[in-house]
């Protein structure tokens, strides 16, 4: 009986530890409406399973502590076949149970398959690629990649899809995840909370980069939101040092077949309009000049199975510093 | 061309003449024991890609291994697992337990059973083998489309799809020679509500594999003709459909998993019901239960699907119907309990497991209930939180129900008792280690680490969970170490365990062990459930014989099973290979013209034309040769 | 149950006179019979996948010809016709076999065996003349799935010619025996079991494909 006891506190120790050690964040920090009514669903599904462990294991640790076998105990024990009101009551007892949680389910999975009036909300048509978020404005004339810009507190539409294989489009504080079906487009809705930057992740096996398929979501205030559009609907300024000047020209050499750097055009690539202002280098690294550097150097040494050739062998060391400089100027 | 044969005390054999009687063993008992070998070959070979796969994870951006390995490692150590370690072990204990537990001498169709196994081995052989070729599967043991294609998928998706067609045949004609033996080889008096749990659970498992693997085998199919022949069925942009792939692998993939955890229920039914000495509670209700999950299993695939876009009226409906499988799970966890309940409950090893087994699969069935409400499901799907949710319910239910099984029937099957105190050392690091490994994962899923990620970033909050992790799984392997010195410590050991070593209740404590070839020297009359358990509660030491002593009738051993699986094996690397470039041309000449490929489909229907033409006479063991004790005419 | 005795597995030809029913007549035959049974259930879900598939994919015809251009009816109406023949004479076959009659037993079974072959002619011509009108194995995902849904129906039909052979032959040397017997009745339900899967097809993929 000492050991089962022994047992069963460590177990509940380490319970517990792993639930402080496990802090607050992703779903369990909603931060989207949607999220919010996720979050609720998980809470109101473990607690209801709460209550059923609780029965469960009480009865459980009971029965295999009170009739352990004692010592010289001989004689068999009463043969029970059964018990028609317990049997009744485990059953109806957990299908109501069931229906209770079946209620909220069905409610929940109806509105959170409902989209928003097209003129109430802003819509934004993604696509995956392995390895990278590919986000265009339609409203808006607008194509940009990796960060997913959005006003805060409002209603988004995203039509998804994806260019190759299937991934996952989550923003764990935000929603739950719809996947990335190439040939198919699937739009789902979510609204935004206030205004910072949330995580966004791949969450479908897509090949080598899956695990590094991160996306930013930068939720800006409605003012900010509308600058950004705007910023984003122009040109970038035209570069003014030599340096930055002579990067346009390594640009145009090397990288202008695969990525666009005005927002109304169509790449292979990420378009890179804005990217200055990017919150990371690859979806994942921090956007400073050492990442962007060993980026452009090897793609592949930073993201495993990333589909941009590499240029360290190709440029010289001035060519990449003017090029970096060059690609600071595209705010 | 019948022979006498001698059953008892045979003069020791040399090597080879071992070697042939297991190669072309047709008895239920041996190819027992050739399960649980291969099954615990391929979980020695699955559990080490989990130790690579955990030791990875333990730090962030930690680089022992690379991501393109990671994604292999992840992919085979879930196929291995399943459909290599899982499924065999359960056939393991069917073959040896279920027609004794009906008191039959045999099964139906013991050629089809030898086949199913050299099928089953040869396939995982086939998966493996992509180690050695460095060509290793990658996509998942899902093997979602198109990632798994022609056009994003390695070569060595191939191995995937190959081998998991030759053994999925493998699996199918084993269940139907289980369903056919428990319908028509029951002793006399052993009616459908007298067979034990384990045979009813065998049973409706049986009847679930032979409705489930057609259609992964119709999807494997498919994804072969895209891959090897130019088909469109999953290609986009000729009119395919990438979702297609996902129904038809989870129509079989969720049967599976009850095809996985019914047998466990089985043992588990029998182990608590025999060390509490008290007869199942809600015998009844459970065989109700069991068929309704059974049939209820059918009608779920979809929840693996919740985010793929179906819309919302299919969610719903298929978000209900997962959570009805709870209650008569339910059912069954509360008899377990009031079986244990007013007992005289004996811990031995095997029920050690086998009531760590309650709780533990408890929380992974409720983890799954909260997988259920869809929108929760856009949360927890392809994170680690569903990580969390299979292992507990695979590793905490269906492997803890195959430790309890082996402490339970290792007697009968090798006529030796495992060490207690080595069993009890196993339980005490693999079940602490289990939920060390596993539990913290729940939360590394909500915190929002998706699965089949080779690494994570610092800064996320992850690390000390995925450290806890990792450390869990290295006290799991301990466990599993220390289990295997068991068996060979018990290997060494003179063969002598009784023939009841537990106080048994059910018709295979009746006969020796280990058991003699022909089972039972005559079948027994059952005149309850519990059939022995009937006779002892009457004073009696021995069953009633339902016929007197006679010859009994044996199948011949063959090795046509065993030629027939590796006919496929080669039939499947010659339309692997047939588009690869190879340097010698004679080499490229064989498998570019389907020499190879069609070499072994005429082997495998080569011999299955000679077993149709030569009829087998089989041999009689005759009265002479029994023991005398015992016999009544 | 007279099975609890010794002669479990396989009988023995010499037993006497050849019972009613004689494929029943022994725990083999009827465990032969039940496990078929099982076999053709797996089968049926194995087909009703790919007919699954094929409605899925019925539609993407992309740049080759569709059903409707395809598909002319008196060819495959003579085709059904033909394979639902061999179907009763395979009943008769049985009914031959239950009357202790090897020769009607050869004679029917080998009738079942050419109409099979008749069958097959026709749709290996329908087949090649597909490919001429552009329809390959290859073109569509519609393609794809019509020659897969088909064309393992009819390897389903070379697969029992070959097996009916087989059992022709053993009738025809070893005798009908307890042993044989059920044999011919298990190629019987496998045949029925071909036949009937066509008739799905039939107005699944041929009618319900020029009727659009």
């Amino acid at each position: 009986m000492k050991r089962w006891y022994k047992a069963g506190r460590t177990a509940l120790i380490l319970a517990v530890a792993a639930l402080l050690m496990a802090g607050c964040s992703g779903a369990l920090d909603p931060q989207g409406e949607r999220a919010k009514e996720q979050y609720f669903l998980i809470v109101l599904s473990f607690a209801i399973m709460a209550l059923v462990m609780i029965v469960v294991f009480a009865l459980f640790f009971i029965a295999i502590i009170r009739f352990r076998k004692r010592k010289g105990d001989t004689g068999y024990p009463e043969q029970v076949a059964g018990n028609h009101k317990l049997e009744i009551i485990w059953t109806v007892i957990p299908f109501t149970l069931i229906l209770i949680l079946a209620i909220f389910t069905v409610t929940y999975t109806f509105k959170h398959d409902e989209v928003i009036a097209a003129d109430e909300a802003v819509n934004v048509q993604v696509t995956a690629h392995q390895f990278w978020w590919e986000f265009n404005y339609a409203d808006y004339g607008i194509r940009t990649a990796q960060d997913l810009v959005l006003p805060e507190n409002s209603w988004v539409n995203v039509d998804l899809t994806s260019a190759d294989v299937i991934h996952s489009f989550w923003i764990p504080q935000l929603t739950g995840k719809t996947d990335t079906n190439p040939g198919l487009t699937k739009t789902v809705a979510f609204k935004t909370g206030d205004h910072g930057v949330y995580q966004g992740k791949c969450a479908e096996l897509c090949g080598e980069g899956h695990a590094l398929m991160d996306f930013k979501v930068v939720v800006l205030t409605e003012d900010e939101f509308n600058a950004w559009v705007a910023s984003m609907q122009e040109p970038a300024p035209a570069p003014t040092t030599p340096a930055a000047v002579a990067g346009e020209e390594v640009f145009g050499n090397y990288c202008i077949s695969c990525h666009a750097v005005t927002s109304d055009k169509m790449s292979l690539g990420p378009n890179l309009k804005g990217f200055a202002d990017r919150e990371t280098v690859g979806g994942f690294r921090e956007n400073n000049d050492t990442w962007l550097r060993e980026w452009i150097i090897d793609p592949q040494e930073v993201k495993p199975g990333a589909t941009m050739p590499a240029f360290g062998d190709a440029l010289t060391e001035e060519e990449l510093n003017n090029l970096i400089e060059y690609i600071r100027t595209l705010k | 061309m019948a022979h006498a044969h001698t059953v008892s005390a045979a003069p020791r054999k040399g090597f080879w003449a071992v070697l042939k009687d297991w190669l072309t063993t047709v008895d239920h008992k041996k190819i027992a024991i050739l399960y649980l070998l291969g099954g615990t070959i391929f979980f020695a070979v699955g559990g080490i890609e989990a130790l690579l796969i955990r030791y990875q994870l333990m730090f962030p951006e930690f680089d022992a291994i690379p991501a393109q390995t990671f994604n292999e490692l992840i992919t085979m150590h879930g196929t291995t697992m399943i459909f290599f370690v899982a499924m065999p072990l359960v056939f393991a204990f069917m073959n040896a337990v279920l027609p004794l537990q009906i008191g039959a001498r045999d099964v139906a169709f013991p050629f089809v059973n030898a086949l199913g196994f050299w099928l089953f081995f040869l396939g995982g052989l086939l998966l493996n083998i992509s180690w050695l070729f460095q060509s290793v599967p990658d996509a998942g043991w899902t093997a979602y489309v198109p990632l798994s294609g022609p056009d994003y998928g390695s070569f060595g998706v191939n191995f995937y799809v190959m081998g998991l067609q030759i053994s999925g045949i493998g699996s199918l004609i084993g269940a139907i020679n289980f369903i056919v033996t428990v319908v028509t080889m029951r002793a006399p008096g052993m009616t459908f509500m007298r067979m034990p749990l384990f045979v009813w659970t065998s049973f409706i498992t049986s009847a679930l594999i032979l409705f489930a693997f057609p259609a992964i085998t119709v999807g494997l199919v498919l994804l072969m003709f895209d891959r090897l022949f130019g088909a469109n069925f999953f290609d986009v942009t000729q009119g395919g459909n990438v979702v297609l792939w996902q129904h038809l692998f989870w129509i079989f993939g969720h049967p599976e998993v009850y095809i996985l955890i019914l047998p466990a229920f089985g043992i588990i039914s029998e182990v608590v019901s025999t060390f509490s000495s008290k007869r199942l509670f809600g015998y009844s209700s459970m065989v109700f239960a069991t068929v309704l999950i059974g049939f209820l299993g059918f009608m779920v695939w979809a929840h693996h699907m919740f985010t793929t876009g179906m819309g919302g009226i299919a969610n719903a409906l298929f978000a209900v119907a997962t959570m009805l499988i709870a209650i008569p799970t339910g059912i069954k966890v509360f008899n377990w309990i009031f079986t244990l309940w007013g007992g005289k409950i004996r811990f031995t090893a095997a029920n050690l497991f086998a009531a760590g087994f309650i709780p533990t699969f408890v929380m992974g069935g409720v983890t799954g209930v909260m997988l259920a409400v869809a929108p929760a499901n856009f949360q927890f799907h392809d994170s680690y939180f569903v990580v969390a949710h299979f292992h507990y319910v695979i590793v905490g239910g269906i492997v803890m129900a195959l430790f309890a099984g082996c402490f339970y029937w290792w007697p009968k099957m090798f006529g030796r008792l495992l060490d207690e105190k080595l069993g009890k050392w196993t339980f005490w690091t693999f079940y602490p280690g289990f939920h060390l490994t596993f539990f913290i994962q729940h939360f590394l899923g909500l915190q929002g680490m998706p699965r089949r990620v080779f690494t994570y970033l610092d800064g996320q909050g992850w690390n000390t969970g995925n450290l806890v992790s990792t450390i869990g799984s290295f006290l799991m392997a301990v466990g599993v170490i220390i289990f295997l010195v068991n068996v060979f410590k018990t290997a060494a050991k003179p063969a002598g365990a009784p023939q009841d070593p537990w106080d048994g209740r059910t018709l295979e404590w009746t006969i020796p062990s280990p058991v003699p070839e022909y089972n039972f020297k005559q079948l027994p009359v059952v005149r309850g459930l519990d059939a022995w358990w009937v006779e002892k509660s009457e004073g009696r030491k021995e069953m009633t014989p339902a016929e007197p002593l006679g010859p009994i009738h044996m199948p011949s051993p063959t090795i046509l099973p065993l030629l027939m699986s590796i006919a496929l094996f080669i039939a499947a690397f010659g339309f692997m290979y047939a588009n690869q470039p190879f340097d010698n041309g004679f080499i490229r000449f064989l498998f570019e013209k389907y020499v190879i490929a069609i070499a072994g489909l005429v082997m495998f229907f080569g011999c299955m034309i000679a077993r149709s033409l030569k009829d087998d006479p089989g041999y009689h063991i005759h009265p002479e040769e029994l023991e005398g004790e015992g016999v009544h005419q | 149950m007279s099975d609890v005795h010794a002669h479990a597995h396989g009988a023995h030809a010499h037993d006497g006179p050849l019972p009613p029913y004689p494929e029943r007549a022994t725990l083999d035959g009827r465990n032969k019979i039940l496990g078929f049974w099982m076999f053709l259930a797996g089968e049926t879900v194995l087909f009703g996948s790919l007919f699954a598939t094929f409605l899925a994919l019925k539609d993407s015809v992309m740049s080759g010809p569709s059903g409707q251009e395809l598909f002319s009816l008196p060819l495959v109406a003579l085709a059904t016709f033909i394979l639902l023949t061999s179907s009763l004479t395979s009943v008769f076959a049985v009914q031959a076999m239950h009357r202790h009659d090897k020769k009607g037993i050869l004679v029917w079974l080998g009738v079942t065996v050419l109409l099979g072959l008749g069958f097959l002619i026709l749709e290996i011509y329908e087949f090649v003349h597909y490919v001429h009108l552009g329809h390959g194995f290859t073109t569509s995902a519609f393609s794809s799935a019509f020659y897969t849904l088909v064309g393992f129906h009819g390897a389903h039909v070379v697969f029992g010619i070959v097996w009916i052979s087989l059992i022709i032959g053993q009738v025809a040397s070893k005798g009908l025996t307890v042993v044989t017997a059920p044999k011919v009745y298990v190629t019987s339900l496998y045949w029925h079991f071909v036949d009937l899967v066509w008739v799905f097809i039939f107005t699944v993929v041929y009618l319900m494909g020029k009727l659009g």
